[in-house]
C-alpha cells in the first residue's frame, strides 16, 4: 500500500522523530519497500525558509518546549531552561548541524577494555566490532557527501581556519586540515557547492550541507512508501497484552490526540525526548516505563566534554566569513593516559556571530572585562573542543512531574555533573587551544565554558547484557522485540568524534536488520 | 513615537537647559530623555524620566562600549517602559539609588566615575533586578542590526552570494 497510510494500518513501521537517526532510517526502510509513517513534532523547513540571523533562526528551528536542569554543570545555572540547543523540525538537528563527520577510532568502540576501570564512570564496551562498521561508515559518508572521504576533495580554508592552522603547525600538530564535512564542494553533485555564507548553524540556504530534512526525507517520500506527518508530537507508545508495542498516541497539528497503529515502533527523538517518551509510556505491565527492566532508561547521559577557545589578535580575522566548522586538529584525539585523563579530544574551528558571541562567550559575564573582548569581535578567531566524556549512572534524564508541557505531559529534567576525567581533559584542551592562538600572536585568549548541549547521547544505551543497558547491538530494545531506538541515545560511549556520522551509519545498519527480521517474520 | 515627534515644541536650547539633570550624557525633561545635541530623544510613557535615564546608564555600565552611542542603549531597555514592567523597574532603580546613597553618593547618576557605579552594581549582581536587566541586554543590545557594523559584524550574506568571492580567506597578515 502506498502513502498516505491509514491510522488503523497496523503493518507500518512508525518512526518518532526525523533527525539524523529517524530521518535516515525512514528513507532507508522506504527504499527497501517498507511502509513507514514518520511522526515529527516540528514543522517542515526547507532551505528557502532558513534565516541568516542567529536569534531569528533559533526562534524558527530550536526545540523550545520546556525542560528543566540540575547538577553542577554551568548550563544549569546560565541556561536553566535550555539544557540543549537542538532542533524541532523535519530533519531534526541535522538542519543546523555544522557537518563535521568523523569515524570513531577503533579503540573507542571498546572503552571499558581500553580505559579499564575509571572510578565513578559506568563504562562499557559497545557490543559491535569496529570492522562491522567499516562498510556502514562508507555508506554513510557517501550519503552525506563527506569531504576527504571517497574521492571528495576538502573544503578551502577560511580566515578562521588559516589562523588555526598556522598556530597548530607552530605547535607541531600534524593532523590538521579543513575537516571531513558533509558539505558539497564540487559542481557535479545533486547539491549546490558551499558558497561560504557562514550560517551553517542556521540551516544552509544553498542546501550545500547535508540535512535529513531536505535530502533523505524527500528521497524516501518519492518512493511512495514514506508518509511524514509534521507537527505531530508523540505522547505515548502503546503495547498489547503480550507486551509488544502496537501503536502510538500523538497530538496532531490541531492538538487533537490521534492513535496510529504499528507493526514496529522506532524511537528517534534525540537523547532527552527518547527516554522521556519511554518513561511517559509507563503502564501497569511496565510501571517503570517501556524497555526499562534494567533501570537504565535515561541514565548515562553524555554530552561530550566540550568548551571553546577564542583568541583576539591585533588585526582582523572576520571569522564569521565562511564555513562554520571546517577545520580540525586531530592529534589530541588519541588515548594517551600520560596526559592525565583517558580518551581524547578534537579541536575544531568554530565561529559565532556577534549576537551569539555576546550570549555564549562568558554567560553571565559583564563589565569591561567582557565588553572589551567583544570590542575586538572582528579580530577574533574561535575553536570548539569536543572530547569523550565519561558515562555516569547519575547523569540522567528523569520525568519532572512538577512541570508539564503544552500537552500536560511531564517534562524531561536533565541532571549532569562533570566527571573528574572530563574536567582534566577540558583543562588540557583549554591550554592547548590557547597555545594554538598564542603561537600566532593572540593578545588575549578565552577558555569559554560549554554551551547548552548540541551532542546528546547515551540515555538508552546499547549493551551486550540486558542488565547493563536498554538496547542490543541492533538498537532493538532488550525487553520488547518490536521496539527500537534509532538515535544518538543508543550510544554506549561517546568517543571523541562528533556523533552524527555514527548515528547515520547505525541507522543504515538498523534498517538492514529490521528489513531482514520483518521478512523472516520475527517481528 | 518618532524622534521628531517627541521633540516637537522643544528648542535645542530648551533641551540643553535641562541637560544637567543627568550629568552630561542625557537631557532629562518631564517624561523624556534626549541626547544633548538632540540627535535622538525618547519619551518615557510609564517610567519617570529620571528612572529611565538611570536605567540607560546602568545598561551602559553593564555592557560598556564607548563606541556605541546612547540611543542604542535606549532602544535596548525601552521595552521596560511598559505598563507591566514599570513598577518592578522603578523599585529596582530605587534600590540602586539607595545602594549609591549607602556609598555616599546622592544617587546612582550622581557618581562621577564608572568604577563607583560598577562597585554599586557588583553589590547587587545576584539580585533578580540586575539579572533581569543584564539578561535582557544580551539580546536587547547585541541583537540590534544597527549595532553590528560598529563591531565589524556583517550579518546575513546569502543575498550577496556568501563570501566565496567576497573575502572568506582574505586574511593577509599571517
Ligand atoms: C549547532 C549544532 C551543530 C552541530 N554540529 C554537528 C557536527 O558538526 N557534527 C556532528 O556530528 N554533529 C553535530 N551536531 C549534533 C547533531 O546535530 C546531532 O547529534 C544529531 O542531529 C542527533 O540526531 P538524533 O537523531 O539523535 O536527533 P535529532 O536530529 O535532534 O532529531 C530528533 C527529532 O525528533 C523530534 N522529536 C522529539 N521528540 C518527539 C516526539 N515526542 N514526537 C515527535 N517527534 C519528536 C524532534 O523534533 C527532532 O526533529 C550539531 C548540533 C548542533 C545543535
Ligand atoms: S558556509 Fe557553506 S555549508 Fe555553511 S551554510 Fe554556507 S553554504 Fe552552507
Amino acid at each position: 500500500m502506498a502513502a498516505p497510510f491509514d491510522l488503523n494500518d497496523d503493518s507500518v513501521v512508525v518512526i518518532i522523530g526525523t533527525g539524523a537517526g529517524g530521518g535516515v532510517l525512514a528513507n532507508e526502510l522506504a527504499q527497501k519497500g517498507i511502509s513507514v509513517v514518520a511522526l515529527e513534532a516540528g514543522g517542515r523547513h526547507l532551505p528557502d525558509d532558513f534565516i541568516n540571523d542567529e536569534w531569528e533562526s533559533f526562534g524558527q528551528l530550536a526545540w523550545l518546549d520546556p525542560r528543566t536542569t540540575s547538577g553542577d554543570w554551568r548550563v544549569a545555572k546560565d541556561f536553566s531552561g535550555l539544557p540543549a540547543w537542538i532542533v524541532k523540525s523535519v530533519g531534526g538537528t541535522t538542519q543546523h548541524w555544522a557537518g563535521a563527520s568523523l569515524r570513531f577510532q577503533d579503540h573507542e568502540w571498546k572503552a571499558k577494555t581500553t580505559y579499564g576501570d575509571v572510578q565513578g564512570a559506568n563504562l562499557l564496551d559497545w557490543p559491535i566490532d569496529p570492522r562491522e562498521m567499516d562498510d556502514y561508515y562508507t555508506k554513510a559518508e557517501d550519503k552525506l557527501g563527506v569531504t576527504r572521504t571517497g574521492n571528495r576533495p576538502g573544503l578551502p580554508g577560511s580566515n578562521n581556519y588559516l589562523v588555526f592552522e598556522k598556530g597548530a603547525k607552530a605547535l607541531g600538530y600534524e593532523e590538521v586540515h579543513t575537516g571531513r564535512m558533509a558539505i558539497q564542494t564540487r559542481d557535479d553533485g545533486d547539491r549546490i557547492p558551499c558558497q561560504q555564507t557562514g550560517f551553517c548553524f542556521q540551516g544552509c540556504k544553498w542546501g550545500a550541507k547535508w540535512s535529513a530534512g531536505y535530502v533523505d526525507i524527500p528521497e524516501g517520500e518519492a518512493t511512495g512508501n514514506l508518509e511524514v506527518r509534521p507537527q505531530s508530537h508523540v505522547a505515548r507508545i502503546l503495547h498489547n497484552e503480550a507486551g509488544k508495542v502496537m501503536g502510538v498516541e500523538y497530538y496532531d497539528a490541531n492538538g487533537t490526540l490521534q492513535m496510529q497503529k504499528a507493526r514496529i515502533v522506532c524511537v528517534a527523538g534525540n537523547s532527552f525526548e527518547s527516554p522521556r517518551l519511554l518513561l511517559n509510556s509507563a503502564s501497569a505491565m511496565f510501571p517503570d516505563g517501556l524497555a526499562n527492566s534494567s533501570g537504565q532508561v535515561g541514565r548515562n547521559y553524555m554530552r561530550h566534554m566540550t568548551g571553546s577557545v577564542y583568541g583576539v589578535f591585533d588585526k582582523p580575522v572576520k571569522m564569521w566569513r565562511g564555513t562554520t566548522m571546517a577545520g580540525i586538529i586531530q592529534d589530541e584525539a588519541r588515548h594517551d593516559p600520560s596526559r592525565g585523563f583517558v580518551g581524547g579530544y578534537e579541536l575544531e574551528t568554530l565561529s559565532l556571530g556577534l549576537p551569539f558571541m555576546a550570549a555564549f562567550l562568558d554567560p553571565g559575564g559583564w563589565g569591561r572585562e567582557f565588553t572589551s573582548a567583544l570590542d575586538h569581535y572582528e579580530n577574533m578567531a574561535g575553536m570548539w573542543i569536543v572530547g569523550e566524556d565519561m558515562p555516569q549512572e547519575t547523569n540522567r534524564v528523569t520525568l519532572n512531574h512538577d512541570v508539564t508541557d503544552q500537552y500536560g505531559l511531564p517534562v524531561a529534567n536533565v541532571h549532569f555533573d562533570d566527571h573528574p576525567n572530563d574536567i582534566a581533559m577540558r583543562n588540557h584542551a583549554y591550554k592547548q587551544g590557547q597555545a594554538v592562538y598564542e603561537a600566532v600572536g593572540a593578545t588575549r585568549t578565552f577558555p569559554t565554558p560549554p554551551y547548552p548541549s548540541t551532542h546528546n547521547l547515551g540515555t538508552n544505551r546499547m549493551s551486550e547484557n540486558p542488565r547493563d543497558g536498554v538496547v542490543n547491538n541492533w538498537g532493538q530494545t532488550h525487553d520488547i522485540a518490536n521496539l527500537f531506538i534509532s538515535d544518538g541515545s543508543q550510544f554506549t560511549t561517546g568517543a571523541a568524534e562528533n556523533p552524527t556520522l555514527t548515528i547515520v551509519a547505525l541507522a543504515i545498519r538498523q534498517a538492514d536488520h529490521i528489513a531482514q527480521e520483518m521478512s523472516a517474520q520475527n517481528i | 513615537m518618532s524622534q521628531k515627534e517627541s521633540l516637537r515644541g522643544l528648542t535645542r536650547r530648551d533641551l540643553l537647559k535641562r541637560a544637567s539633570a543627568a550629568g552630561a550624557s542625557f537631557v532629562v525633561g518631564t517624561g523624556f530623555l534626549a541626547a544633548p545635541d538632540a540627535a535622538w530623544a525618547y519619551e518615557a510613557e510609564h517610567l519617570d524620566a529620571e528612572t529611565f535615564a538611570t536605567l540607560v546608564q546602568m545598561a551602559r555600565d553593564i555592557y560598556p562600549h564607548d563606541q556605541v552611542a546612547d540611543e542604542y542603549y535606549v532602544i535596548a531597555v525601552k521595552g521596560y517602559d511598559s505598563a507591566d514592567a514599570a513598577a518592578g523597574i522603578t523599585a529596582g532603580i530605587a534600590a540602586l539609588n539607595a545602594a549609591a546613597q549607602g556609598k555616599g553618593f546622592d544617587s546612582y547618576l550622581a557618581t562621577g566615575w564608572e568604577r563607583d557605579r560598577v562597585d554599586i552594581l557588583r553589590g547587587m549582581e545576584d539580585s533578580a533586578f540586575f539579572q533581569q536587566v543584564r539578561g535582557g541586554l544580551v539580546t536587547g543590545l547585541y541583537n540590534q542590526k544597527a549595532v553590528w557594523p560598529i563591531f565589524g559584524y556583517e550579518g546575513e550574506s546569502f543575498s550577496q552570494g556568501g563570501y566565496i568571492d567576497r573575502g572568506f580567506n582574505d586574511i593577509n597578515w599571517l
